[in-house]
């Protein structure tokens, strides 16, 4: 247990890092945030007033702080652009990328390790270079562009979904997940390929080592050796990528959402960009980092389970 | 010890050797203007005059694919290079001297890679505004803690190698070990890394460019060329069909250059 | 009870074959010892025995038979049945032998998983019986512990336990005690002496180390580049060397004052 709670707290202090280095990013980025409120011709009595009431004034530290706390209260300050509070711009749309990404992350796990089992039978077979071929092509193309064949196939022509209509997660989960699906199908294309290929080195590296020889002299059939020594000896690797894939994830949707109209954080990251909503932007970079600090302590937590030399004190 | 030519790099050799060629070739002549409209000629179907056929504006597909690919593939390569030569330049350094540098450059350098490039980069464009000579900043700048990081475990598992410390004892200034000694060394690492990060690069270029943040007209990407197809797709498939088709070969030609790259380092070894 | 007749194994990379031809045989209780350095074959020998060598990979010919039975050209599916169950395999390194995520109770129970109908609570009480026939203290610490969590000794000892759980007639040991410090090493040939003594287990003994050797086996082969170029009884051998290479090898033996070389 000791590992673990030393792990959670190695995940705080990452954190509470990130969040520091953003928020300090941003300060620089941003220039002064009364000015781009009110415009470049205000008076400068007004601008003094509003930073005030801004709160600008204050001491750099304390202005994190606060804005720290307000990140967990709920209070993060107003979209220049929206001029609505943050978090209720953000909620309604981080709760959708994340059903995306987690349908998607679970289709990549259930799947790329059976595959990558599967596959290995190919090694070298005569066929193996179709495998390969198949696998560098599924790398090279790209989400976006599967995204308009996927939604035009099942959106258009076979009336599946309706792209760029998304329905309301809350009343209508069923058709909204299902609208997900196919985005989230064209995000783990490229991604389930990549771990199939990762996994299935591994498979073939962990093959070499001395313990498969003593398990075969056990009288163990190549099933079995695969089944009750390589395949959890190849997990951990396969656990780290898979954490490092949530990751990616993010990343991918942001395009995926913009082919499928699915209003989620990664459109409003693109429209808070082009309009430098910086109270948006930086709220909605904290969140996809911790995201991806999260995933990847848990990536740890799972390893540690699996393998036990992990448990042994050191930082991990 | 004999390098063979396996049969994955020729086939991407091949591919990316092809549209390289009609790349360049596109760089100074196209069929068509590649901004031209012709009102009488629009949506014409792939075949006879246009190969891919026309867009809503009657403009030839064929010649934006090669404007759109050069675009493409000049910025990847500058992004790469950007990256290589500077994250082979941090990673020579803090592999080979180590030290506290090394630590805190290396815990920032894995905390970045831990973020989605394309996040990176877009804020990156948040910062410095959309154009193609910013896309190539932002990506570049991104790219190059990944090449850092492959060549600092390459050059830091060459620095305690005998013939490194034979070469040291000898006289021969830091300086001469890493570019002479180490460099050609850590080739194998890099050329795997260049593909992979060219790949990386004409993929987050075009989603990029796709979102629409980042080549702007008049300059026109494949990606956002896909943006400007998907639109139309329901009239003009073709456009988007050609244009992913492209990218596509683009990253897969690379990919299986990369993935010879690494046979032949695993017959070797 | 084993008996290899002619032997010859080639890799298909390989320009010389591994093994050019070697007869040898192994009597009911019997310990052998095979040496020669590396390279010489004779863990090739010991593979085509245990049938670990890739078969598409390499040509073999000659027989190996074990009570008159066929194993060079027996079916995959026929040698498992042999494999564990009536050949039992040590190999140089345990802790690399071992499966890293697999309790070593587990492991040393793996055979008897495969071979026989036993329950899980019959297959503990054999575990922990043979955990302390090979000098283990504390058996039932050592079956939940993973191999990293002991030393080399001890896990060594937790492969030896691993290969006779069942009985088997032939044990291979191939280099058993190389990895190990001297200290540990005279252990471990003690306690594989006992073995063959009480439970009358043949044993062929593989190491380029004559002095182990000599402690050990009452009869030796002696390998050069694939071919056996002497072989007898050890006191014979050790005596009276008939080839130049044995010779060598005898000399090359650190005496009392002189130092240890590898």
């Amino acid at each position: 247990m000791k590992y673990a709670l030393k792990r959670i707290l190695t995940l705080l202090v990452t954190m509470l890092l990130v969040s520091f280095l953003t928020y300090a990013a941003f300060e620089v980025i941003s220039g002064d945030p009364a000015e781009a409120i009110l415009g470049t011709e205000a008076t400068p009595e007004r601008l003094a007033a509003l930073r005030h009431e801004m709160g600008l004034d204050r001491p750099f530290l304390t202005r994190y702080i606060g804005w720290l706390t307000g990140f967990f209260s709920g209070n993060l300050g107003i979209s220049y652009r929206y001029h609505q509070p943050v978090w209720e711009l953000i909620g309604p749309k981080l709760e959708i990328t994340l059903c995306m990404c987690l349908v998607s992350f679970i289709i990549i796990a259930v799947i790329s390790v059976p595959l990558a089992i599967w596959s290995y039978r190919f090694v070298g077979g005569p066929f193996d270079w179709i495998r390969t071929a198949f696998n560098q092509l599924c790398m090279a193309v790209p989400p976006f562009f599967t995204g308009i064949l996927i939604s035009w196939l099942f959106g258009i022509v076979l009336r599946l979904f309706v792209p760029g209509d998304f329905p309301d997660l809350h009343t209508d989960f069923g058709a909204a997940l299902g609208h997900l699906f196919f985005a989230a199908i064209c995000l783990c294309i490229p991604r389930t390929a990549m771990t199939v290929r990762m996994m299935r080195s591994t498979v073939i590296g962990e093959m070499q080592k001395a313990y498969v020889r003593t398990a075969i002299s056990r009288g163990n059939d190549r099933r079995a050796v695969l089944n009750r020594h390589v395949l959890k000896n190849s997990l951990t690797s396969a656990v780290t990528f898979l954490g490092q894939t949530m990751a990616e994830l993010i990343g991918g949707s942001v395009v995926v959402e913009q082919v499928f109209g699915i209003p989620g954080l990664g459109r409003l990251l693109v429209a808070s960009i082009s309009t430098r909503d910086y109270p948006v932007v930086q709220t909605v970079v904290v969140i996809l980092a911790f995201w991806v600090v999260l995933a990847g302590t848990v990536a740890d937590l799972v390893n540690q389970r699996i393998d036990p030399r992990l448990r042994l004190g050191g930082d991990a | 010890m004999k390098k063979k030519l396996n049969a994955y790099l020729l086939a991407g050799l091949i591919i990316t050797g092809l549209l390289l060629l009609m790349t360049l070739i596109g760089a100074f002549h196209t069929p068509y203007d590649p901004n031209a409209m012709d009102s009488l000629a629009k949506f014409q179907h792939p075949g006879g005059s246009h190969i891919f056929g026309t867009d809503n504006f009657g403009r030839d597909i064929f010649s934006r694919v090669l404007k759109g690919s050069g675009t493409t593939l000049a910025i990847a390569l500058a992004t790469v290079a950007i990256g290589a030569v500077f994250g082979t330049l941090i990673g020579a350094l803090t592999g080979y001297f180590g030290g506290i540098v090394d630590d805190t450059l290396m815990r920032l350098n894995d905390a970045l890679t831990a973020f989605p490039s394309i996040l990176l980069a877009l804020l990156v464009i948040s910062l410095v505004g959309p154009g193609k000579y910013n896309v190539v900043l932002a990506l570049g700048l991104v790219f190059i803690p990944s090449f850092a990081r492959v060549t600092r475990t390459a050059f830091a598992g060459l620095r305690d190698v005998n013939y490194i410390t034979s070469a040291r004892l000898m006289g021969a200034s830091n300086l001469r070990i890493l570019a002479v000694h180490m460099l050609p060394n850590t080739m194998r690492v890099l050329l795997p890394a260049i593909t992979i990060g060219f790949n990386n690069a004409v993929l987050a270029e075009a989603s990029m460019s796709f979102l629409g943040i980042g080549v702007t007209p008049p300059d026109a990407s494949l990606g956002y060329m896909l943006s400007e197809a998907q639109s139309m797709f329901a009239r003009a498939p073709w456009y988007a069909l050609c244009t992913g088709g492209v990218i596509a070969a683009l990253v897969f030609g690379a990919g299986l250059i990369g993935e010879g790259l690494q046979k032949m380092d695993r017959e070797v070894a | 009870m084993l008996e290899i007749r002619d032997l010859h194994v080639k890799f298909h990379n390989r320009d010389r074959e591994a093994v050019a031809g070697i007869s040898l045989t192994i009597d009911d209780g019997e310990i052998v010892g095979l040496v020669g350095e590396s390279g010489s074959g004779k863990s090739v020998t010991a593979m085509s025995i245990a049938g670990l060598l890739p078969r598409k990979q390499c040509d073999l010919s000659g027989d190996i038979l074990l009570d008159g039975e066929d194993l060079l050209h027996a079916p995959r599916s026929a040698l498992r049945q042999i494999h564990g169950r009536r050949i039992g395999v040590v190999f140089q390194e345990p802790m690399s032998a071992m499966d890293p995520l697999m309790r070593v109770g587990e492991q040393v129970g793996e055979v008897l998983r495969i071979h026989t109908g036993l329950t899980p609570a019959q297959r503990k009480k054999k575990v922990l019986e043979v955990l302390s026939a090979v000098e283990l203290a504390d058996p039932e610490g050592v079956y939940n512990k993973y191999p990293h969590e002991l030393s080399g000794g001890m896990l060594q000892r937790a492969m030896i336990a691993a290969a006779i759980v069942i009985q088997p007639s032939l044990l291979l040991l191939d280099e058993p005690t190389t990895a190990l410090d001297v200290t540990i090493q005279a252990q471990i040939l003690e306690l594989l002496k006992k073995l063959n003594a009480e439970k009358g287990i043949s044993m062929l003994f593989i190491s380029h180390n004559l002095n182990v050797v000599r402690k050990l086996c009452k009869r030796v082969a002696v390998m050069q580049r694939g071919l056996l170029v002497e072989s007898g009884d050890t006191k014979d051998v050790f005596f009276h060397p008939q080839h130049p290479y044995t010779r060598r090898l005898i000399e090359a033996i650190p005496t009392r004052h002189g130092k240890e070389t590898v």
